[in-house]
């Protein structure tokens, strides 16, 4: 967003003048609270803010202007707090309270959503984290997968699905020519932590609070599902992100086998590929990894899309 | 009006939104509902469960698409790609009509993700109006634009809000959503006479109805959707129906959802003023 008018227009007689007053209202509307939640006092010049919110907001007999706008601050960061929290569980259960809303608070100010739909507003996170890594020190690599994988998994849950690629139409090419494209819903993941593992128990513990909450024992339940999901150690871990049915689910993969899907993705060819995979892709082995991710429906023609999916 | 150009000539009756916690009840009991509105935000996307689920849907009943983000009264264009993906819902569920709001959220591709109340200005309404035709000729089907509840008021405004929703549908001859809930919560916010807004609109533009529940605090109402109905929005309902004709009707329910029957019974109230006003229409 452009930065604001010096002054909100007081008439609005063009598209420019309804563009000015707009980057005026958003300016203020998109601004950070401060620490009691509410609109800050002064505005990005220095002036009071109520004499900002003067300018263009009427006051009523109930609420100043500076109440009226603040009514429309406090709304836009509750509700994308609350979009951040419910895509996000891992990376606060990871981070805590505290730090989540600082790092929230920090990315939204500063990577405000560019997209119409909320759907999009975790997609730059990982990249932020890492831009940024004093809001999650000192568990910036491991918060950086987690928001990674918790991408992934809304890409697995309603991005694009292409036809199939059938058996039967992949021997007629030879392996030296062959190009296989990924389903644009899976995503390939080298990991330093098992943050697969570490999400799913977060979000059966999250289950667990939230049936406790209807069960008359809850508070065996509730202590129980109150312990912390211990944080995972460093294990290189290789997952696939992916959907079968419509339901999300996490491929653990060997090594080998990443590599092999990772030189699909980047354009190899089959054999290529396969000769990606290193010694620890024996035929048996190989022949067992594509029936399987054939089975699974992960190949397809090959798009431009997919040249940036292995990561 | 019960049915003319602004809902695609379609006698819709009570409809209810189409939300998660119901999916299942939906899915396997399969209860007679007229129509479900959909949020076409939450199946613009390229596959995967929401998209089974809404082809589910469509195999059994009557869906009409509400959108939260066209944002018509935005300074900026059209997004090309909402533009598409709209489009191809469109095409998909086959949709009468559509309906988004009369508000702005974005600036300089930045959302807010909010329902932002425009300035009543002649210039704004022009532009709204404008956006608004530019979004019907790209997916084809007729729009219907609905007031929103606000809570703020601009210096900038030249007219009131029905002076404002009238000048930007005749200018774009598109419909009108009328969200009864909306005129209440805002009349309470602004100190206006809902029933002088009801009075002092094109009341053959509209296409469909909304009512839905909202939170009185000590100096504001807030749009909350998550009560029942409250007598005052349903007196105002019936005036409206008197006024407009029975149109297609919605309840919006979407916080602290009930079961589907809760949500289901509450829509089906409207009948009473329904009949109410065919009997005064006799």
């Amino acid at each position: 967003m452009k930065r604001p008018p010096k002054h909100a227009p007081a008439r609005i007689a063009s598209t420019a003048d309804l563009r000015s007053f707009q980057r005026m209202m958003a300016a203020a509307v998109v601004r950070p609270l401060d620490a009691n939640d509410n609109l800050q006092s002064r505005w990005i010049d220095g002036r009071p803010m109520g004499e900002v919110a003067a300018e263009f907001i009427k006051p009523n007999d109930r609420l100043t202007s500076f109440e009226r706008l603040e009514l429309y601050n406090r709304m836009y960061w509750y509700r994308l707090f609350d979009a951040i929290r419910d895509d996000c569980p891992g990376l606060l259960a990871a981070l805590g309270e505290a730090a989540f809303g600082r790092l929230a608070q920090a990315y939204l100010a500063k990577r405000p959503s560019r997209s119409f739909t909320l759907r999009n507003l975790c997609s730059r996170l990982e990249a932020f984290i890492r831009e940024h890594p004093r809001l999650s020190a000192p568990r910036t690599a491991l918060a950086a997968e987690i928001a990674r994988f918790e991408w992934a998994q809304t890409v697995a849950f309603d991005g694009e699905s292409r036809p199939v690629v059938a058996a039967a139409s992949l021997a007629k090419t030879s392996p030296a020519r062959l190009r296989l494209g990924l389903q644009p819903y899976v995503t390939l993941l080298a990991l330093r932590y098992p943050v697969d593992a570490y999400v799913v128990s977060v979000k059966r513990r999250d289950a667990m609070r939230s049936e406790a909450s209807n069960t008359p024992d809850s508070n065996i339940v509730h202590r129980r599902a109150a312990r912390r999901s211990r944080l995972p150690r460093p294990s290189r871990t290789f997952v696939a992100v992916h959907r079968l049915d419509n339901r999300l689910y996490y491929k653990r993969l060997e090594p080998e086998a990443f590599r092999i899907l990772g030189a699909l993705a980047r354009g190899a060819t089959l054999a290529r590929a396969v000769a990606a995979g290193g010694r620890g892709a024996t035929p048996a082995k190989v022949k067992g990894w594509f029936t399987t991710w054939m089975a699974l429906g992960w190949f397809c023609a090959r798009g431009n899309k997919r040249r940036a999916r292995a990561s | 009006m019960p049915a003319n150009r602004f809902n695609g000539h379609c006698d819709y009756g009570i409809g209810i939104g189409l939300r998660v916690p119901h999916y299942s009840h939906i899915l396997s009991k399969k209860p007679v509902v007229d129509w479900f509105e959909i949020i076409s935000e939450n199946f613009m996307v390229e596959g995967g469960r929401p998209l089974e689920l809404l082809d589910r849907i469509l195999e059994q009943y009557r869906v009409v698409q509400h959108g939260v983000s066209m944002y018509f009264g935005s300074a900026d264009k059209p997004d090309r790609t909402h533009l598409r993906r709209l489009r191809d819902l469109a095409r998909r569920t086959k949709t009468p009509w559509l309906s988004d709001h009369l508000c702005w959220g974005s600036v300089d591709g930045t959302y807010t993700h909010d329902l932002l109340p425009m300035p009543y200005t002649f210039a704004a309404a022009r532009r709204t109006a404008e956006k608004i035709r530019q979004v019907r000729d790209f997916v084809e089907v007729p729009i219907c634009v609905e007031n929103v509840s606000s809570y703020a008021e601009f210096h900038a405004s030249e007219m009131t809000e029905w002076e404002f929703l009238s000048e930007v549908v005749e200018l774009a001859d598109c419909g009108i959503l009328l969200d009864v809930n909306n005129i209440y919560v805002s009349s309470k916010n602004h100190s206006f006479d809902p029933y002088e807004y009801l009075n002092n609109i094109p009341h053959h533009r509209v296409g469909q109805m909304h009512v839905a529940g909202h939170t009185k605090f000590e100096k504001y109402i807030l749009d909350t959707h998550d009560h029942p109905v409250l007598d005052p929005v349903w007196k105002l309902y019936a005036h409206a129906t008197r006024m407009c004709g029975v149109s297609a009707t919605l309840l919006e329910w979407d916080d602290k959802i009930p079961s589907f029957d809760e949500v289901h019974n509450e829509a089906l109230k409207a009948n009473e003023f329904i009949d109410g006003a065919k009997k005064a229409a006799v």
